[in-house]
């Protein structure tokens, strides 16, 4: 079978792209790290790609707040070409700051209603582990989760917030990706952890499981719950679609 | 003067929907300062612009800044019924990264801006006085050091400032002793008559007077922090015998060792070592005391981030960061504070926030630490900051610089800011440090730092020689960098923030984020920084005449002997008192029961859990971090060693970490051998190799001037190396702050306790990994090492307040005993370990119980007198969950009589033999209280 092209855009200072080359490397894809003006001066690069991923990271160091510069950057050169490949089917993904600038981008909720970041409640950054349920059976990422993933958070902007109507949107159309499973470690509504859009193709989620990807990275040193496996799920997707 | 009213109305003020933490935190703050009448603050972050923008250009900025979800925004004047108002904007400066990315956006949107400048309002509500408010402000909201604030009234944003015409270079004649003697004081220069005598009579066979750039370069060059001058002194003690100078032991220690693999020691940025066949590690720990006394986030940030440039400028990537931190009591009375200083939990909340800011920025885990409290640093708090890079031995080697080589200038742009931060750190402190030292401190900028790392992961191979800009900016690092060689510098080449820079103040400028190599051809270098967005520039060549020749606009402001700079400087003669002898083997009486005493000491700040800081670092990115600081069944118990295991490989590095100031109070030379014993020790317990152990070395001490206090020294480095060679393990690399004291506000003089920290770097396999929490009810514990009445510098005596005692004497069956361990452990013999250290057994017990959520059924103590058994600090110790049917093997693989105290119970009851039993949720309430 055919290794699916994944682009892993990177902004100056996205700093978890070799973390998630890794995890796609591993799920069967061939990683290329990219930076978004990148995406606008070689046009070919999206359309060859199977994937996108939108990598962690502190954006231009998360000044005017997380993922803005980065999704005025993806808006500036390359928005219309993202539009069309996540219109064409292909799975994208943003983790963390990606799905900081996948929201600022109106990526996400997309049409589903308005949501945002905000600061943890906790007040700081924090870095835990963490325990996600996978919800959604539309979202092309976790559809074929069978099992709860635990992974790292690290992060101080990943408080979920939206109006009540758009929970109930993002709930009846089954766009809730994840839920935090036991502590909720930001005061997220609704204890979600990731959503994805109406299409299900593309997902955005705080949490790190590409920082859970072998065995010996669990702390509790459980073989189960890799975040891997969501990885693979979405590499299959890109493969068979 | 400007038109202030346009600046105002030319700001949008961003506040949170939510409450804001950051107010949350300065309401609790006021209460520690004795403010009182503060019953809620408001903050609202402000953004300048200028010039002034239109409503369309205004509405389009603010869609780009505010989110309505989460913000609400106010442009110009915001009405306010708060009693007080106080508005804080940055000096002219700083660096602002804020204000640079918003202008960045402003300028993708379209938005033409010449300048962006941003702080913060906060509103005060409730009855406090006018002094109250003044008093919060200079004590928690703003810091004069980088900041200017306006009370009720608002503040003026450093945009439009007109630049400085720069003062000429000035011709400097130096005169008599006294005369000297007033401008080593004026330039604040920290050298001694004797090097004062040797710099004027250089000059005079010169036959012309020095510059004012010359001078500070000399100063610099020879600053105790950069040339460690009493580390290469040689010394005497008092009844006239002369001895090694300290860095000649250490050296002498490692080259004893002659370990094949360390690569290099002592030479050039950091220690490099090989491990896992292909690799290089570099390591290096740094200190960043002062500016973290003054400027608690600026000065643990620039920390932090001046250690990764060391392992950049040793050509190494960096992979992780470490940080050990001392701060005084949390709870200290403001009545007790020393004039000018900072509250201890002030410093405390900044550093941490500087620590984390950038290792997480920048993208490093920061892996490994601890966090030490006592009243010692109070006024001088201690920032220890750690990086480890990694390289491969196949890499090219850097043979230059060599002649004809282009110097290049990468990374930050340089400013006023960080001006004489090495000579700084070579004076004492008293209560005016902060406004003098003001310029020394800076805010780093962790964006830039990786723009430069990814540059240089990339460069290998497109320089011959690369250094840090760190303590003395480019006079040091091209200083450094031409020594043998020569070079010749243009300053007007240098790429500034601001033009109005004085020609030293270009050349001395400590401006983060800073490399400087030598590239026989630069081009590429240039095209790799441009992609990347880094500024490059080449600022001069490296000549071969053995000449340091640096022009402004074509005059010459320095023309030294390289040979007179590096090697002009007279060596000290420095004489100590050796410390006295040491205490008896007293025991503490007990004040309550074993029980209680044993929660208070789980209570007590340097025991207690520190997952309030540890989980403010990332210490997950890279997908190495295999063992962290947290770990056990709820992931909140204590690691003794942290493991770093590239995820693609099967063998990474432990970290060990040992401190105990306490010791050194009662027996330095103890302390230096039991610190590196802990550090090893700590490796150990995580599974790694004794036999493939590095060290680092970092004091933190008084004034070495003292003879006392220069004997506490000598005898700790005695230690030390004596432990180095007892464990086989050498130092690769160290690292002096002296001069940690000051001037209390009646003229008397105070000093920090003797802090040494050693770091230990070991190599482990992935199969070899252990952590410390109890994993099976039915496993037996062990118990290694002896144990004795040793309770000097002892926790229980500190909650007891009774220090007498004998601190533990060393033990020289440790080295073998620990590789007979680590054979055990790579049998698979060991199901958790943790070390003995603070608080002796009982502690050590508790952790693991608490890790692993299980009891333990303590059957048997050490000694028959269970206060010692319990609570003596003894060292070479550590208790061993096993198998019960590993046992006998585990004993035979040991080769010494091991004492079996207990077994793992699944009731969470820890039961203390004769000494009752405490439930596991009172253990960990007690830890984390």
């Amino acid at each position: 079978m055919k290794s699916p092209k994944a682009l892993v855009v990177a902004a100056p200072g996205t700093n978890r792209d070799a973390d998630v080359a890794l995890a796609l490397e591993l799920a069967g894809a061939t990683p290329q790290r990219v930076t978004p003006t990148e995406l606008e001066s070689n046009p070919r690069l999206l359309v060859e790609a199977e994937i996108l991923v939108l990598a962690g990271g502190f954006s231009y160091g998360d000044n005017t707040g997380a993922g803005r510069l980065f999704a005025l950057g993806l808006e500036t050169h390359a928005g219309e070409k993202l539009r069309d490949f996540i219109a064409s089917g292909k799975p994208v993904i943003g983790i963390c700051n990606g799905f900081q600038a996948l929201v600022r981008a109106g990526l996400l909720p997309g049409s589903q209603g308005r949501a945002a970041l905000g600061h943890n409640t906790s007040g700081t950054f924090d870095c835990r582990w963490v325990e996600l349920k996978p919800i959604s059976k539309k979202c092309v990422w976790t559809r074929n989760l069978t099992a709860n993933i635990e992974c790292p958070i690290a992060h101080g902007e990943g408080r979920f917030v939206c109006d009540e109507d758009t929970v109930a949107i993002l709930r009846a159309a089954d766009s809730i990706a994840f839920t935090y499973v036991g502590q909720n470690p930001n005061g997220s509504v609704g204890d979600i952890a990731g959503i994805c859009d109406e299409s299900g193709v593309v997902l955005g989620l705080m949490p790190h499981p590409e920082n859970h990807v072998l065995v010996r990275q669990n702390p509790r040193g459980r073989t189960t719950g890799l975040g891997l496996d969501l990885f693979r799920s979405g590499v299959r997707y890109a493969t068979e679609r | 003067m400007r038109d202030r009213i346009g600046t105002i109305e030319n700001r949008i003020s961003i506040r949170s929907i939510a409450t804001d933490p950051r107010a949350k935190a300065a309401v609790h703050s006021s209460k520690t300062l004795q403010v009182k009448g503060v019953e809620n603050v408001e903050i609202s972050d402000l953004i300048w612009f200028d010039p002034p923008l239109d409503d369309e250009a205004r509405a389009t900025i603010a869609q780009f800044l505010v989110d309505p979800l989460l913000q609400r925004a106010t442009w110009g004047i915001e009405s306010s019924s708060a009693s007080h108002t106080v508005e804080i904007a940055f000096l002219p400066g700083v660096t602002d990264s804020e204000a640079r990315e918003v202008q960045r956006a402003a300028s993708v949107l379209g938005i033409d801006v010449k300048a962006v400048a941003t702080g913060r309002r906060y509103e005060i509500h409730g009855p406090v006085t006018a002094e109250g408010v003044a008093m919060l402000t200079r004590r928690l909201l703003a810091n004069s050091v980088v900041e200017r604030w306006a009370i009720n009234d608002f503040v003026d944003p450093p945009i439009g400032v007109l630049a400085s015409v720069p003062d000429p270079v000035a011709r400097i004649p130096l005169g008599d002793d006294a005369a000297l003697d007033a401008l080593n004081r004026e330039r604040a220069m920290a050298l001694d008559a004797e090097e004062l005598r040797v710099i004027r009579d250089y000059f005079s066979s010169l036959g012309r007077d020095p510059s004012d750039v010359e001078l500070e370069m000399i100063a610099q060059t020879w600053s105790e922090h950069c040339a460690h001058k009493t580390f290469r002194a040689r010394l005497f003690d008092e009844h006239g015998n002369e001895l090694k100078s300290l860095l000649g032991r250490i050296k002498e220690a490692t080259e004893k060792i002659d370990a094949e693999y360390v690569l290099s020691a002592f030479v050039g940025n950091a220690g490099i070592i090989s491990y896992d066949g292909e690799y290089t590690l570099a390591l290096k720990c740094e200190t960043h005391n002062h500016p973290s006394a003054v400027e608690p986030f600026g000065g643990a940030n620039t920390g932090v981030g001046g250690v990764i440039r060391d392992i950049l400028g040793a050509a190494h990537d960096p992979i992780a960061c470490t940080d050990i931190l001392c701060f005084g009591p949390q709870n200290l009375h403001v009545d007790q504070l020393p004039e000018g200083s900072l509250h201890p939990q002030r410093i405390h909340d900044g550093v941490i926030a500087g620590v984390a800011d950038y290792g997480n920025k920048i993208g490093l885990p920061t892996i490994a630490g601890a966090v030490l409290y006592d009243p010692g640093y109070v006024a001088n708090p201690l920032v220890f900051a750690g990086c480890i890079g990694r390289s491969t031995l196949s890499a090219p080697s850097l043979s230059g610089p060599n002649v004809g080589d282009a110097v290049v200038v990468i990374g930050g742009r340089t400013g006023r800011d960080g001006i004489r931060g090495a000579t700084f750190s070579s004076l004492t402190m008293d209560a005016s440090t902060g406004e003098i030292a003001g310029a020394s401190v800076q805010i780093g900028d962790p964006l830039t730092e990786r723009l430069v790392m990814e540059v240089l992961s990339e460069a290998r191979g497109l320089y011959t020689a690369i250094t840090d800009c760190g303590a003395g900016g480019l006079s040091s690092a091209v200083g450094e960098m031409a020594e043998g060689i020569g070079a010749r510098c243009e300053l007007d080449l240098v790429p500034l923030k601001y033009s109005g820079l004085a020609a030293w103040e270009i050349w001395l400028s400590e401006s983060q984020e800073r490399m400087v190599l030598a590239a026989t051809n630069p081009e590429p270098l240039r095209q790799l920084c441009l992609e990347k967005g880094v500024d490059f520039a080449v600022i001069g060549t490296f000549t071969g005449d053995n000449k340091l020749i640096v022009t402004a606009s074509g005059e010459v402001v320095i023309d030294l002997d390289m040979n007179f700079l590096h090697d002009g400087r007279p060596q000290r003669q420095m004489e100590f008192v050796a410390p006295l002898a040491r205490g008896r083997e007293d025991v503490p009486k007990l004040k309550s029961s074993i029980v209680e005493t044993l929660l208070q000491l789980l209570q007590h700040p340097n025991i207690a859990s520190k997952a309030s800081v540890v989980h403010r670092y990332d210490h997950e990115i890279g997908g190495a971090t295999v063992v962290r600081p947290l770990s056990g069944s709820e992931l909140d118990g204590h690691s003794d060693g942290t493991v770093w295991i590239d995820p693609r490989r099967e063998a990474g590095f432990a970290i060990g970490i040992g401190v105990n100031p306490w010791f050194g109070l009662g027996d330095p030379e103890a302390m230096g051998w039991l610190v590196v014993d802990e550090a090893i020790r700590n490796s150990v317990c995580a599974g790694a190799n004794p036999k493939k152990c590095s060290l680092l070395d970092n004091f933190s001490w008084g004034d070495p001037r003292d003879p006392i206090v220069l004997g506490q020294l000598s005898s700790t480095v005695d230690g030390m190396c004596a432990a180095s060679l007892a464990f086989n393990a050498p130092f690769v690399s160290g690292k002096d702050s002296l001069n940690n004291a000051w001037t209390e506000a009646d003229g008397s003089r105070s000093a920090i306790p003797p802090t040494l920290v050693v770091t230990a770097v070991s190599e482990i396999e992935a199969r070899n990994v252990v952590t410390s929490g109890l994993k099976t009810p039915g496993n037996v514990l062990v118990l290694i090492g002896s144990t004795h009445a040793e309770f000097g510098g002892s926790h229980l005596g500190m909650i007891l307040e009774d220090p007498r005692g004998v601190v533990p004497r060393i033990d020289e069956a440790a080295p073998s005993r620990y590789n007979r361990f680590h054979d055990a452990i790579t049998k698979g013999l060991v199901r958790s370990a943790h070390d003995c250290a603070e608080g002796g057994l009982g502690v050590s017990i508790a952790e693991m119980c608490i890790g692993g959520r299980l009891g333990a059924d303590i059957t048997m103590l050490p000694t028959p007198d269970s206060v010692i058994g319990w609570f003596s600090e003894s060292t070479g110790r550590i208790v061993v969950e096993v198998e019960p049917k590993d046992l006998r093997e585990f004993q035979d693989t040991m080769g010494e009589s091991v004492l079996v105290i207990g077994t793992v119970i699944s009731d969470p009851t820890l039961k203390l033999l004769n000494d009752g039993s405490v439930a596991i949720a009172d253990l960990l309430a007690a830890w984390q209280s």
